[in-house]
């Protein structure tokens, strides 16, 4: 495929990514998933709001005692833990809350619920906090001025602030110290050549056999996510607010 | 209130520590080193040397919001694509990053005097992906 | 009312080059710990990822906010044209541009990305209120600039009532604007609340009012000018309605939440919780900020010099308890993620009954030096032109002086 790759330029690119679609499915690792094939992006095509990717979180699948799916973000994003966890950044946290009344335990990871009007970008002074069309609620560190008023404004404490400087950045999740940052839904991931592929918590769920979070796109009626949410009563974190988040939650 | 003399004292002095400010960073320090522009991967650039010299700040800006903002991912014009070429070995045969004096980019920013900020935040190395899919 | 004449600092003095040297020191402290904070990055300060925004956010928006009021003087002479405060409009302009220049400083230093000035002057995002404000303080050094330009320049004196109008508009949006990045805030039970634009006024009001006097009194016995009763009863006067009305506002923002069922919790935590903040909310802003000087300034205490000053000290200080318990308060109480249930644990203390910050000797020296840089504004400003009426005397600024002498 590399080899294939070199040659890719834009007057065989459509050549090339037929190939590439073909021989993913022989290349793919066992066990992982490739979300629709179909919905594969050439390269140089802009995301659309044909897109809007989300999760569903099943609280009764996922385990109290597990943090698989923050290991597995921490290491394909190249987070570390530095200075404790007052100042480290947490795209991904597992809380444990108890009903007020019944007392029932539910366990469940929380992160950037990539809202439809997300208060993080309209807060955000110079446009940085930013939605992409496909619904994924991203930073331009480029332009963050490290002012962490999204921090302010975000009803999740989903954004941690890079609070010191970094060397052991990976390739294609560029972070520097004095932004902010927070979940990208692994963007680098579904902007794959050969289609979305599942963010790296959900895989890890899925490693563990727990299956609790479900990766999709909320604007096809026929992927899994759009499935269960028919099925199913799901909600939203702090409904009150109206922010129509990209991240739904059963059995909470 | 401050009189004329004293004002325009004031002002001569400031002059004065301005052009000795100016004048000491200009001819501070020995002859840099000519930049490292030979270690590359493939054959030729993205663009003839001449062109890229200039335009490859242009090129990576574009690239930059285009992939940032709107999910672009061709590689030509790609900051990594540039990292995963001009690779520069150091004494254990690994590529070295920017804390080096020979990385590609840092020996021409050093030698141009041009100060980048890339590296705060991008790798300054290649990173192989650690899952199987894409390469 | 005899013509006003204007005079500048005399800057010849040891105590003016003690005082200079000073501010510098203090300054170039600040301006260190900038350096010590950006450099290390925030993890050497208070501020963490729950209490986003600490001490340097304090000193800043007390110094925005103690600018856009310190301006007041001036529009009460121009805008509503009450003569014994027109000889105190230069100063009072002086003293605005002094006061927001310090605190956009201290403000601009702790930025994570402060060498990206440029992209926050370049790129607006006009939803935010953020992005407004950069305007608004950017257009009031502007305009208050020409304010004093017409007032000081003989040509364009038919111009200055104009000028101190707009000047007058200008601050009251700029302090809605501060106001409202509180305001805003959908999320947090400590914000969200359109009362926090009137409140930012009136806190605006007063405090701007406090240091003005402050700022007369120092200047006007150090430089040995006579400064008459008149002036400073007046001001002080002024001052306790404006005190007033930031407790009348006060009241209202905490009768609204607790009549909401929904912020009985954040309400509890302020006024009657376990932290610190309960402490600073009853001794420093109500007894400190609000009690001691309505009855300093409305008793016989009132008649001394003195007791004006410590007054107006007060007034300060429970300014800023008051900034503490809004900025940092508001934050310390957990923000309300899962309603109807508990927290029972968390990686990123979600758990917490509130979260505390200890503020670090950096945070605390920066904002030390952006009130050293107004300082050093305001003080070199005098110097270099004509900002200080030659005298205060009652027979100078008393328009209705003459006349009760006659009678």
């Amino acid at each position: 495929m590399s080899t294939n790759e070199s040659k890719d330029t834009n007057n065989n690119r459509r050549q090339f990514l037929g190939a590439a679609v073909a021989t993913a499915a022989v290349t793919l690792a066992p066990g992982v998933k490739v979300i629709g094939l179909a919905q594969a992006k050439p390269l140089d095509q802009p995301v659309s709001d044909k897109n809007r990717w989300g999760l569903l979180i099943d609280s009764n699948k996922c385990s109290s005692g597990c943090s698989s799916c923050v290991d597995a973000c921490a290491t394909e994003n190249g987070i570390e833990k530095i200075h404790g966890p007052e100042t480290d950044p947490q795209w991904i946290r597992k809380v444990t809350v108890r009903h007020k009344e019944s007392g029932k335990e539910s366990s469940l990871p929380l992160m950037c619920q990539h809202c439809e009007n997300p208060p993080c970008v309209d807060v955000c002074p110079t446009g940085a906090s930013f939605r992409r069309e496909d619904g994924i609620v991203l930073v331009d560190r480029h332009t963050c001025i490290g002012c962490r008023y999204c921090m302010m404004a975000c009803p999740y404490k989903a954004r941690s602030f890079v609070h010191e400087e970094l060397t052991n950045q990976v390739e294609y999740v560029p972070r520097g110290k004095g932004c902010v940052e927070s979940c990208t839904l692994c963007v680098q991931r579904i902007d794959e050549v050969n289609g979305p592929r599942d963010p790296a918590c959900v895989e890890a769920c899925a490693g563990e056999n727990h299956n609790a979070i479900i990766f999709g796109d909320l604007n096809d009626k026929y992927s899994d996510i759009s499935q269960e949410m028919r099925s199913y009563q799901t909600r939203q974190l702090r409904a009150d607010l109206d922010l129509n988040t990209g991240v739904r939650y059963r059995g909470v | 209130m401050i009189g004329d003399q004293s004002m325009s004292k004031f002002l001569t002095i400031l002059a004065t520590l301005t052009v000795l400010l100016i004048g000491s960073t200009v001819s501070a320090g020995t002859p840099k080193p000519l930049p490292n522009l030979d270690d590359v991967k493939g054959d030729k650039c993205v663009a003839p040397k001449d062109v890229i010299r200039v335009e490859h700040k242009y090129y990576l800006l574009h690239q930059r919001d285009e992939t940032m903002r709107k999910g672009i991912r061709t590689k030509e014009h790609s900051l990594k694509n540039c990292i995963n070429c001009h690779i520069v070995k150091g004494d254990n045969g690994k590529p070295v990053t920017i804390k080096d004096d020979r990385h590609f980019c840092k020996s021409c920013h050093t030698y141009a005097s041009v100060q980048i900020d890339c590296f705060q935040c991008h790798a300054s190395k290649p990173s192989p992906r650690p899952a199987a899919v894409e390469k | 009312m005899s013509k006003v004449n204007y005079t500048s600092l005399e800057a010849n003095s040891k105590g003016f080059y003690g005082l200079m040297g000073i501010l510098i020191a203090v300054i170039l402290a600040g301006l260190g710990a900038a350096y010590y904070m950006e450099h290390n990055g925030h993890w050497v300060t208070g501020m963490n990822n729950q209490i986003v925004w600490g001490t340097p956010h304090v000193f800043a928006i007390f110094l925005i906010v103690a600018a856009s009021g310190a301006l007041n003087v001036a529009s009460i002479g121009t805008v509503f044209g009450k003569a014994i405060y027109k000889p105190l409009g230069r100063m009072s302009s002086l003293l605005a541009i002094s006061l927001l220049i310090g605190g956009l400083m201290v403000l601009v230093l702790d930025l994570g990305r402060p060498d990206r000035l440029i992209e926050a002057m370049t790129l607006y995002n006009f939803k935010s209120i953020f992005a407004w404000n950069i305007i608004l303080y950017n257009g009031f050094i502007a305009i208050t600039v020409v304010y004093i330009w017409f007032m000081m320049e003989k040509k364009m004196n038919k111009y200055y009532k104009a000028a101190g109008f707009v000047a007058f508009i200008w601050r009251l949006i700029l302090t809605t604007g501060t106001g409202s990045i509180f305001g805003f805030l959908v999320a947090r039970s400590a914000y969200d609340a359109a009362i926090m634009a009137p409140l930012f006024i009136a806190l605006s009001f007063s405090l701007g009012m406090a240091c003005f006097i402050l700022f007369l009194m120092a200047t006007y016995k150090w430089s040995d000018k006579e400064l008459g009763d008149a002036v400073i009863n007046r001001l002080k006067n002024v001052l306790g309605i404006f005190v007033a009305a930031v407790f009348y506002f006060v009241l209202a923002y905490h009768l609204t939440n607790l009549y909401a069922t929904q912020h009985h919790g954040f309400e509890r935590f302020i006024l009657a919780g376990p932290s610190g903040h309960t402490p600073l909310f009853w001794v420093g802003q109500m007894l400190i900020g609000t009690a001691a000087p309505l009855l300093i300034f409305y008793t016989k205490l009132g008649q001394s010099r003195t007791w004006i000053a410590i007054g107006a000290a007060l007034v300060i200080i429970g300014g800023f308890a008051q900034l503490v318990t809004i900025i940092i308060g508001g934050q310390a109480y957990p923000m309300p993620i899962f309603p109807d249930m508990d927290v029972i644990s968390s990686s990123f203390g979600d758990a917490a009954a509130y979260f505390t910050y200890t503020p670090s000797l950096p945070e605390i020296v920066l904002g030390f030096g952006g009130v050293a840089i107004a300082i050093i504004i305001f003080v070199f400003g005098c110097a270099v032109l004509r900002f200080l009426p030659t005298s205060l005397a009652d027979n100078v600024a008393d328009p209705h002086h003459k006349a009760e002498s006659r009678a």
